[in-house]
């Protein structure tokens, strides 16, 4: 406390420990939210099932989308990620995951919604198994917070089966 | 600033400093915003620095009783020639 320079330090550093300090109770609080997710997906219609000149199926279709996401949003958090993964088994991997549409929802206003979108991204195998293949549909969403640790989570949505045939 | 007042003047620091971080956390909470907790507490570091970091007068209400010039000369420093001399008569031998 001797001069101005060494009670700015003082207070400065202080002020940083308290922060730290405030961020991580924040955070810490998180980990008491017991979100409920509502959600489902369906397939509206394939647009074209084929095999690449690669050798490896493609699928595109038209999904129907519609989720309530608004119990994961807290004070603490910033946005939530979410994708919808196409998930099935073959000879060759036990577990294929493909994301097939993600968004960003930035706020708890945004978090229930409907949409009828085509897949962003386009389900391609690795091989040609996909005819009448199984698939299922998952939602999986990361919570990311203003300060702290990112919470993930998931939810099995739907089932449906690819064309027997290419289209 | 005194002895006093540098006392004070931590005392107020860290008092202030967790007094507004606790009510930025109540707040925030309550009215679910993280942007309102970051901005109380941003203007009570603020605030406080602005109370405790400068030299205010209120610091200095018990001044420290500096020795009387006049009493400091009847006291004066020993000379560097008496030193000197010492030297001398411990190389003769």
């Amino acid at each position: 406390m001797h001069s101005f320079v060494y009670r700015l330090n003082t207070l400065v550093t202080f002020a940083a420990v308290i922060l730290a300090v405030l961020c991580g109770a924040a955070s810490f609080l998180d980990a008491f939210n017991s979100p409920s997710v509502r959600a489902h997906a369906e397939v509206i219609k394939f647009n074209r099932f084929r095999k690449q000149l690669s050798g490896n199926d493609e699928v595109s279709l038209t999904l129907n989308i519609s989720m309530d996401l608004r119990s994961l949003f807290t004070w603490n958090t910033k946005q939530v990620f979410v994708f919808l993964a196409a998930e099935y088994e073959t000879s060759k991997n036990s577990l294929n995951q493909i994301s097939l549409w993600d968004y960003i929802i930035p706020d708890k206003d945004h978090a229930k919604f409907q949409a009828q979108v085509a897949n962003k991204y386009p389900l391609i195998d690795q091989g040609s198994n996909l005819r009448g293949k199984k698939v299922e549909f998952v939602l999986h969403w990361h919570v990311m917070p203003w300060t702290g640790r990112m919470i993930e989570g998931k939810m099995a949505v739907s089932n449906f089966y690819l064309p027997e045939a290419y289209t | 600033m005194d002895w006093q007042g540098q006392k004070h003047s931590e005392f107020l620091m860290q008092i202030l400093l967790v007094v507004f971080a606790v009510v930025a956390f109540a707040v925030g909470y309550a009215i679910e915003s993280f942007q309102m907790m970051m901005l109380i507490y941003a203007s009570g570091v603020f605030l406080t620095a602005l109370i405790t970091v400068p030299n205010w007068p209120f610091f200095n209400r018990h001044p420290l009783k500096w020795l009387d010039p006049s009493e400091a000369d009847r006291h004066p420093k020993p000379q560097a020639t008496a030193a000197a001399s010492k030297k001398k008569a411990s190389k003769q031998k």
